[in-house]
């Protein structure tokens, strides 16, 4: 289970949260003016990285705040957390830990300082 | 339950190629769609200069980790069309490719829990029978009298309120159809080529002349990919893009019992599907984990809340014990239905998409895409799956339509 680090919370288990995909997807300013392939794109069409995915969370029975997180597909590893609205951190984020610690991404707007790393979060 | 031995693992069945530098085919993907795409093209299209390229082993993927069932009760006419000639396939293969894999026909049931699921599952069955499907809706009683391990007392969270049934669906043992089909792919001189990785392709143009891997380049007219959760890495090395998410799905066995279930036993709202193999393990699968994942691994709370539905459903189960718990990447679309067909790039095609219900479809999966690789037009039973129904918007949308575990 993932321990996902809430920016209003602190760390809590995955079970208190909904998944809300890729993050940074925004609604087409004039969507008339779109072509059928654009509009496709903004409906079925979201990245799939093998990789830092950019993914938004929320935190359901918590706070129920929206949050945008930064998290390694394929070892599971959260790297940052900020809020809606603001802008992806800028990557790349060095690789996790091999201790199975969140790392810190340096230029995260929200690093995750040692209290909030959840500690073995994918295991 | 099924009384057979099982065959004697076998010698070689294949064998170990050095890729040569150039085939009329490539490809990519040495799972059970990969191979039987490989084998129909030998067999029906006479394309035997073509070569599988596997990134890690043969059938090491979602082919070893599914859940083995196999059935065509699905709602849609062309989710019945493709499905059900699966399913016709299923029950000639063993004998045309010399080989008895255990496709054992013990029926699926699909629960009913809400008078909701109840209304859908009627209709699914009216639908299913107009499409040559076999099906048939149980009551509780007639429930109890196929499975009657199952609890259908209506006491409990989710009580059963009827089944649809389909007799003709059952298992089959995976492993065994993966070596099948690459069995007779190899006599027929298709090369399988196992850890050689994907890394690039050489494109002319629009058009794909040739693939670069971890054992070097291979130069070909055409590519098929059937890479199932790592479809969206190809297709970006190739310079386009599919409407796929990939998630982890989770799946574990107990220990050997006693026969003591009959049939296969899904539900779809409680999210937990059951079978017993042919050794005795209790199979069971859930849903997918929320997010997108490459892991193959998923969270521990899908696994619990799987098995406290197994539990309440099989109160049997309650001493059994979980032996091996494991995951695949699946990849998903918003339909829940497959994609097959033509890509933006020339020469290139495409069969992914098919999720949490992958291994059912194989041998129709690789009869269509290998008309589709060998003619470069789609075929009737994968013409409705194409990557442009997300721009017609001519979806075919089984989600929490067609009994799909999701």
């Amino acid at each position: 289970m993932l321990l996902i680090p809430c920016p209003n919370c602190g760390p809590r288990d995955e079970t208190e949260f909904h998944y809300g995909g890729q993050a940074h997807v925004p609604y087409p300013e004039n969507p008339n003016e779109l072509t059928d392939t654009e509009w496709s794109r903004y409906l079925f069409y979201r990245e799939n990285p093998k990789g830092i995915f950019v993914e938004r969370w929320v935190h359901s029975t918590g706070c129920r705040q929206w949050f945008n997180m930064l998290r390694d597909t394929v070892s599971y590893d959260i790297q940052a957390v900020y809020p809606m609205g603001v802008p992806r951190p800028a990557a790349p984020l060095p690789p996790a830990a091999d201790t199975g610690t969140a790392s810190t991404g340096a230029a995260s707007t929200t690093p995750l300082s040692p209290s909030t790393a959840p500690e073995g979060a994918t295991k | 339950m099924s009384t057979q031995h099982l065959p004697e693992h076998p010698d070689f069945l294949w064998r170990n190629p050095e890729p040569k530098s150039s085939y009329d085919a490539v490809i990519v993907g040495g799972g059970g769609h990969g191979l039987a795409t490989a084998y129909f093209l030998a067999k029906n299209h006479g394309m035997t200069n073509i070569a599988v390229l596997e990134k890690g082993w043969l059938a090491g993927g979602n082919m070893a980790r599914n859940t083995t069932i196999i059935r065509s009760n699905y709602l849609w006419d062309e989710s019945a069309a493709i499905y059900e000639h699966a399913l016709k396939l299923w029950e000639i293969l063993p004998e045309e490719l010399e080989y008895d894999f255990l496709f054992s026909q013990r029926g699926v049931m699909n629960l009913a829990h809400t008078l909701g699921d109840v209304r859908e599952s009627i209709r699914r069955v009216g639908a299913n029978k107009l499409n040559g499907v076999d099906a048939e809706w149980l009551d509780p009683q007639q429930v109890k009298e196929l499975c009657p391990i199952l609890n259908i007392r209506d006491n409990i969270r989710y009580p059963v309120m009827g089944a649809t049934y389909q007799p003709r669906a059952g298992i089959a043992k995976h492993d065994h159809v993966a070596w099948a089909f690459a069995r007779k792919c190899d006599e027929m001189g298709v090369d399988i080529i196992q850890n050689c990785e994907v890394t690039g392709f050489l494109k002319d143009g629009e058009r794909v002349v040739g693939v670069k891997t971890s054992r070097g380049t291979i130069n070909t007219e055409k590519v098929g990919l059937c890479a199932a959760g790592h479809s969206s890495v190809l297709a970006e090395m190739a310079g386009f893009q599919l409407p796929i998410q990939s998630h982890p799905l989770q799946a574990l066995v107990s220990e050997l019992h006693e026969p003591v279930h009959p049939t296969v036993v899904m539900s779809n709202h409680v999210h937990v599907y059951v079978s017993q193999a042919h050794k005795g393990e209790l199979v069971m699968g859930a849903g997918v984990d929320s997010y997108n994942g490459y892991g193959q691994r998923g969270s521990f709370h899908v696994i619990e809340q799987q098995m406290a539905a197994a539990v309440e459903l099989f109160p049997i189960f309650a001493r059994a014990h979980v032996l091996r718990t494991w995951g695949g990447i699946v990849d998903t679309t918003l339909d829940a239905s497959p994609i097959v067909g033509l890509t933006p790039v020339e020469n290139m095609f495409v069969n992914c998409g098919w999720g949490t219900g992958g291994f059912k479809g194989t041998p129709a999966a690789g009869m269509t895409f290998a008309h589709t690789v060998a003619t470069g037009a789609p075929h009737k039973l994968n013409q409705p799956f194409s990557l442009e129904r997300f721009e017609t918007g001519a979806l075919i949308d089984e989600h929490g339509a067609a009994a799909v575990a999701h």
